[in-house]
C-alpha cells in the first residue's frame, strides 16, 4: 500500500485517481501507524513551503517522515521534493526533511517567464529506477517557481533546460526520490514513472 | 526546452459538448469526459472545459465531467465559465481541475483574481479576456460571451491582471473567432510583450498552419481551439507534427 501524505495541502485527488487508475493500492492519510504500515509513500505538495512544513509540524509528521524514509520508498512530488532538502529560501529561511542536502532558491533566470508552467524534456543526469522505460523524449508537466538545488550533484537523476538546468528528479541513491514535475499531470510517462516508483525493490534496496 | 503546448478546448452545456450536438449523429461525441480522452490520446498538452451553462443544476453536472475526466486523463485541466466565487474556485479545484479560467467576473470584480492566487495559487488562475480592435487602434476588453464593451484598454487591463497575481492570460479575439482565418496575431504580440506571464492565442485557428505562425510571429506559450478539433478539421497530432516540421519544440 501506498500511503499518499494527506497534511491539508495540494491537489492530492490527482496523484489518488492516477494510483488508482494503475490499479495500485493507496491510501489519503495522515494517520503515523497508516505511515508505518505502508510499504511506500507519497509525499504530494502545491503551495508554499514554511506553510506546507508548518503543517506537516501541526500534525506530527516531521519525524516519522524522517524515520520512515530510512526504511522504505519515499516520492516527493513537487513542492513535496522541495521539502526533501534542508533549507528553503521561498519568502523566507525555512528548514526542509534534510534527508537530501540542499537548499530550495528562486530559478535563477532574467529573461524567461516565472512560474516555469507546461512540458519541459527530462535530460538523464544519473539514470536511476525512477527513469527506466520512458521512451526517446519523455516529456513531464512543470508548474513551479523556486528549484531543488542539491549540494551533492551525485543526488541529481536529471534536469531540465529553462535557460539554466533546473533539478527535475532528485535521489539520495536509497529510498528517497523527488520530482519537480507532476507524474500525474504528465501522461503516459508520468504514469510510467509511478509505476516504476510502485516496483522499487524494497529489499534489494536494503542490501545496498 | 519548455514546448509550446497545444490546447482543445469544449464547450459543455448541461453535461454534453455543445458543438458536437450536430456532428454526424455520433452520440460519444456529445460525452465530454469521452471527448477528453480522445485528446488526451491526441497528445493534448492540456484540456480546456468551457462550462456555457446558465443554470445552478447545471454547474454539478459540469464538476462531475470534471471528476470523472480527472479520473481517466492525465493532462492538466482547466475549467472556465461560471466561476463567480473563491468558493466557486474552490469547488473546481476540488473536483480535480487544475486550473481555473476566469472571465467576465474578473472584470467585474478583479479582486476575484488576487483572493484566488492569494488562497490557491497564481498556477491555479488563468484570467479569460474576450478583446477586440477599436476604431482608434487599441482594443477594448469585453464581458458576457463578447456582449458588451467594458471601454477597458486591453493592454491596461492585461497589466492589472498580472499584478493582481494571475497566472496565465487566455486571450480571446472577438474579431477573429469564427472566422478561421487565423490567430489575432498584432493583438497577441501586443499582449505578450506587455505581460510576464504565459499568454494562451485563442479564436481564429483554420488551418494546419495558423498554429505554427502564432508560435512563429509572437512569443505566446500556447494556442487553443475549439470546433477545428471538434469537428476532426484536424487532429492535435497534426498540429504537433507541422510544428516540430518548422522547428517548433511540441511534445510528441
Amino acid at each position: 500500500m501506498i500511503a499518499i501524505i494527506d497534511y491539508g495541502a495540494g491537489n492530492i485527488f490527482s496523484v489518488k485517481n492516477a494510483l488508482d487508475y494503475l490499479g495500485l493500492e493507496n491510501q489519503l492519510t495522515d494517520d503515523i501507524s497508516c505511515i508505518e504500515q505502508a510499504d511506500r509513500i507519497i509525499l504530494p505538495g502545491v503551495g508554499a513551503f514554511p506553510a506546507a512544513m508548518k503543517m506537516l509540524e501541526q500534525k506530527n509528521l516531521i519525524s516519522i517522515l524522517k524515520e520512515q524514509a530510512q526504511k522504505k520508498p519515499l516520492l516527493g512530488i513537487c513542492l513535496g521534493m522541495q521539502m526533501l532538502l534542508t533549507k528553503s529560501y521561498e519568502f523566507e529561511e525555512c528548514d526542509g526533511l534534510d534527508l537530501i542536502p540542499g537548499t530550495v532558491d528562486k530559478i535563477p533566470v532574467q529573461d524567461r517567464i516565472i512560474p516555469h508552467m507546461g512540458w519541459n524534456a527530462l535530460e538523464i543526469q544519473n539514470p536511476c529506477a525512477l527513469l527506466e522505460n520512458l521512451g526517446d523524449s519523455p516529456y513531464v508537466y512543470f508548474v513551479h517557481s523556486y528549484m531543488a538545488n542539491c549540494e551533492n550533484r551525485n543526488h541529481l537523476s536529471a534536469w531540465v533546460d529553462y535557460g539554466c538546468q533546473v533539478p527535475a528528479v532528485i535521489t539520495d541513491g536509497k529510498y528517497v526520490f523527488g520530482t519537480q514535475y507532476h507524474p500525474e499531470k504528465s501522461g503516459e510517462v508520468g504514469l510510467q514513472i509511478l509505476r516504476n516508483f510502485a516496483a522499487l525493490d524494497v529489499l534489494e534496496r536494503v542490501l545496498l | 526546452m519548455l514546448a509550446k503546448r497545444i490546447i482543445p478546448c469544449l464547450d459543455v452545456r448541461d453535461g454534453k459538448v455543445v458543438k458536437g450536438v450536430n456532428f454526424q449523429g455520433i452520440r460519444e461525441i456529445g460525452d465530454p469526459v469521452a471527448c477528453a480522452e480522445e485528446y488526451n490520446r491526441q497528445g493534448a498538452d492540456e484540456i480546456v472545459f468551457y462550462d456555457i451553462t446558465a443554470s445552478h443544476e447545471g454547474r454539478g453536472v459540469m464538476l462531475d465531467v470534471v471528476r470523472e475526466t480527472a479520473k481517466r486523463v492525465f493532462v492538466p485541466l482547466t475549467v472556465g465559465g461560471g466561476i463567480k466565487t473563491v468558493d466557486d474556485i474552490r469547488e473546481t479545484l476540488r473536483a480535480g481541475a487544475d486550473k481555473v479560467s476566469v472571465n467576465s467576473q474578473a472584470v467585474q470584480n478583479p479582486d476575484l483574481i488576487r483572493q484566488g492566487a492569494d488562497i490557491f495559487g497564481s498556477q491555479c488562475i488563468c484570467v479569460g479576456i474576450d478583446a477586440k480592435k477599436t476604431d482608434s487602434g487599441n482594443w477594448t476588453v469585453f464581458i458576457n460571451g463578447g456582449r458588451i464593451d467594458m471601454h477597458l484598454d486591453l493592454l491596461d487591463w492585461v497589466k492589472q491582471i498580472e499584478q493582481l497575481g494571475a497566472g496565465e492570460i487566455c486571450l480571446n479575439s472577438i474579431d477573429t473567432d469564427g472566422v478561421k482565418g487565423g490567430f489575432d496575431l498584432p493583438m497577441l504580440k501586443a499582449v505578450v510583450n506587455a505581460v510576464n506571464i504565459p499568454v494562451i492565442a485563442s479564436g481564429g485557428a483554420g488551418k494546419l498552419s495558423d498554429f505554427a505562425d502564432a508560435f512563429q510571429e509572437t512569443d505566446c506559450s500556447a494556442a487553443l481551439a475549439a470546433s477545428l478539433f471538434h469537428f476532426k478539421e484536424l487532429t492535435v497530432g497534426e498540429v504537433k507534427a507541422d510544428c516540430q516540421k518548422k522547428k517548433i519544440i511540441v511534445r510528441l
